[in-house]
């Protein structure tokens, strides 16, 4: 027997869902950042396992543009965060809100 | 129970853990070391669905190169424990209990969805994926939004750069 493809749907909305309090729970804007690292991985793994059912390969065409997308995202948000901590020497997230109405 | 279900469960329950730890953990390094577990677990995982490149990729790219940047960055700032401000009351009312309804929305489309139930009861192979099939794939039907990604990176690098340089 096979592990059973539901099984790591599962699992994909069970990290995703730890992602989504991770990203609302959390202060630190860099722990901010890998929550939503997190819920692109838990997207993943949900991708791999529809292409395994389907078994077709598109869905792993689509986990490389996530993976690309991801690595671009982390470069320019830390660059983000750098700026952030110089300008206001914290990184919580709470004392960012400049932009807040 | 047989060998790729245990090795499953086994490493469902590192990436599960991972997750908690990143939540519960106060530093920031030790959030991002848990980050990376759930990553090697999810690239064991990858392997057992038999996506080899995909695993490689996730291993390379990932594990390496993101979260040695996340790591880099946490130690150029330094900032210490993470502070427990109580400025938004909304985060803590608000969050858990949307957290578990999207938990539960996915849960409940996944029992009731037909393409759940083929996809749960479905044989499936146990070959792997081809990774030539898979180059042939990315290079000849996904040319374009590959060589558009070329330019994503491009421009992310150039942000990346941008943003981070110091004015004079």
């Amino acid at each position: 027997m096979i592990v059973p493809v539901s099984y790591y749907l599962v699992l994909s909305a069970i990290l995703f869902g730890l992602g989504v309090v991770a990203f609302v729970f959390k202060r630190n804007v860099i722990t901010v950042f890998m929550s939503i690292e997190l819920m692109l991985n838990a997207v993943n793994l949900a991708f791999v396992a529809f292409a395994r059912a389907r078994n077709q390969l598109d869905g792993l065409i689509f986990v490389f543009f996530v993976v690309v997308v991801a690595a671009a995202e982390a470069a320019v948000g830390l660059a983000i965060i750098i700026v952030l901590a110089r300008n206001r020497e914290s990184l919580n997230v709470e004392r960012v809100n400049s932009l807040k109405f | 129970m047989n060998l790729p279900v245990i090795v499953f469960f086994a490493f469902a329950l590192f990436a599960v853990g991972g997750a908690v730890m990143l939540i519960l953990a106060r530093e920031p390094i030790h959030s991002a070391l848990a980050l990376i577990l759930v990553m090697s677990a999810l690239a064991t995982l990858y392997l057992l669905l038999g996506a080899e490149f995909i695993a490689a990729v996730q291993m390379i790219v990932y594990a390496g190169a993101v979260m040695v940047l996340f790591v880099f960055v946490i130690m150029l700032l330094n900032m210490g424990l993470e502070e427990r401000t109580d400025f938004s009351k909304l985060a803590k009312y608000a969050g858990v209990p949307l957290g578990f309804v999207l938990l539960l929305e996915i849960a409940h489309w996944l029992w009731r969805s037909p393409a759940g139930a083929v996809v749960a009861n479905g044989p499936q192979p146990v070959t792997a994926f081809s990774t030539v099939e898979l180059s042939k794939l990315l290079f000849r039907s996904y040319l374009f939004p590959f060589e558009a990604t070329s330019i994503l990176i491009l421009i992310a690098i150039l942000g990346a750069l941008v943003l981070a340089r110091k004015e004079e």
